[in-house]
């Protein structure tokens, strides 16, 4: 393994970077609305949502990718393999992150929107003054991993031809016929990659979990 | 944008064929992977060093790769080392260390999760180790572990459609290779997607129920 070799390999790393954090961004705001939608007081909404976010969640990643890439892509718009990347992951991590919000809503504990009520807050002010910055701490842990998961998932995109850390790693063994060096090489830059996240969550999660109603 | 009639009774039998290897991966990763994980859980846990630390290697290198990683290290990789193997194989070890590294994490924190006094209670009535774990610790610990388990067992089905990049003939490759035959790339794909959501929402759906069902034996 020269260096040239590991600089190869480390061109891949701003686009699984890029990827990570732009899916994360995406679905940590589409999973808002769709969090509200899973929870509201309307049937057919809660309904609707609940089964998007089974159906998102029902399909592989990697089949996601094709479907938007391939499926859309050849047949109703061209995308560039990155932005079909993002679409794709985008639309998983909202799911996801859907469920993570619910979650951590359920664990406020209900005597939270009780008090709210007994100070006259409209339902409103409870959610964004009293429960969603609770649930915002407990959501974090989670919240954490998943980016750490999404992470090793942003490594599908290779197939669609995004030059990640996965896609640079083939394109060297198969210039060098090495493989065994650099798909262990790749492995142990995605566990580099999850370190700081982990690290980063531990201890943002010690400051803000003193701060949770029990 | 839909499949019509005719292409989809052309084009089932070939999903169908890739559905059926999917399926054999997940069974077999499964079968190898979990009992696999219980050894790296007690690997973990034991008290010498070297067992340890090889465990922990194991676990933490399953888990912190991507499985996709994996896959291409063993398909790709070990033929370098003059080890070939064929992509069935190869697949099934992939995704079974990748199940180990994952349900071992699982299993340990639920045989952590029995009350200290039961594995006193063991070595009280005189069970050697290996007796206390299958007759008292385990049957509560795998208990406690089922509903993770299972829904483990869904993302290693859907974690199968990986094996797309290492030539498998299953579900993603034969959808793929309809579209790239007849150009009818969405259709295909859109047909592999409802043969994937239809197995892994309703099992979705079973593991909640198992989860809602083992949480209401729970002792708290």
């Amino acid at each position: 393994m020269s260096t040239a070799d590991l600089f190869a390999i480390l061109r891949g790393l701003p686009w699984t970077v890029a990827l990570t954090l732009g899916a994360f961004l995406v679905g940590a705001v589409l999973g808002v609305p769709l969090v509200a939608a899973r929870q509201s007081r309307i049937l057919p909404l809660r309904f609707l949502a609940m089964i998007f976010i089974q159906i998102v969640r029902g399909i592989p990643p990697i089949l996601w990718l094709f479907i938007i890439f391939f499926g859309l892509g050849m047949s109703v718009f061209p995308i560039s393999p990155f932005n079909a990347a993002l679409a794709g992951l985008g639309l998983i991590a909202a799911a996801n992150m859907a469920e993570i919000y619910r979650g951590a809503l359920a664990s406020i504990h209900f005597g939270q929107w009780e008090a709210s009520s007994a100070l006259n807050l409209g339902r409103w002010s409870t959610l964004t003054d009293v429960v969603a910055p609770q649930a915002f701490r407990v959501a974090l842990p989670s919240a954490a991993s998943y980016l750490i998961g999404l992470m090793k998932e942003t490594a599908v995109a290779s197939t669609i031809g995004v030059s990640e850390l996965a896609f640079q790693g083939n394109q060297l063994s198969q210039l060098t016929f090495r493989g065994l060096e650099v798909f262990a090489l790749v492995g142990m830059f995605y566990i580099l990659l999850s370190l700081p996240v982990a690290w980063l969550s531990r201890v943002a999660d010690g400051y803000l979990q003193a701060k949770v109603a029990r | 944008m839909l499949p019509s009639l005719e292409e989809l009774s052309a084009w089932l039998p070939d999903l169908l064929s890739g559905l059926s290897i999917s399926l054999q991966v997940t069974a077999l990763s499964l079968l190898i992977g979990i009992p696999f994980g219980l050894l790296l859980a007690l690997g973990v846990l034991a008290k010498s060093r070297l067992t340890k630390i090889v465990a922990l290697f194991l676990v933490e290198v399953g888990r912190g790769a991507p499985a996709l990683v994996l896959l291409q290290f063993i398909y790709f990789g070990l033929p370098t080392t003059g080890l070939t193997l064929g992509s069935f194989t190869a697949a099934v070890i992939a995704l079974a260390w990748n199940t180990g590294a994952y349900t071992s994490e699982i299993i340990r924190a639920s045989l952590q999760s029995i009350p200290h006094g039961q594995r006193e209670a063991a070595v009280a009535i005189g069970l050697n180790r290996l007796d206390a774990l299958r007759y008292v610790l385990l049957p509560q610990g795998l208990r406690v572990a089922l509903p993770a388990l299972l829904a483990f067992s869904i993302l290693i089905f859907q974690g199968t459609s990986l094996c797309f990049t290492i030539a498998l003939p299953e579900l993603v490759s034969r959808a793929y290779e309809i579209g790239s035959n007849t150009f009818r790339y969405f259709p295909a794909l859109l047909a592999a997607g409802v043969l994937y959501a239809s197995i892994s929402i309703p099992a979705a759906l079973l593991v909640s129920h198992v989860e809602k069902r083992a949480g209401s034996y729970a002792q708290r």
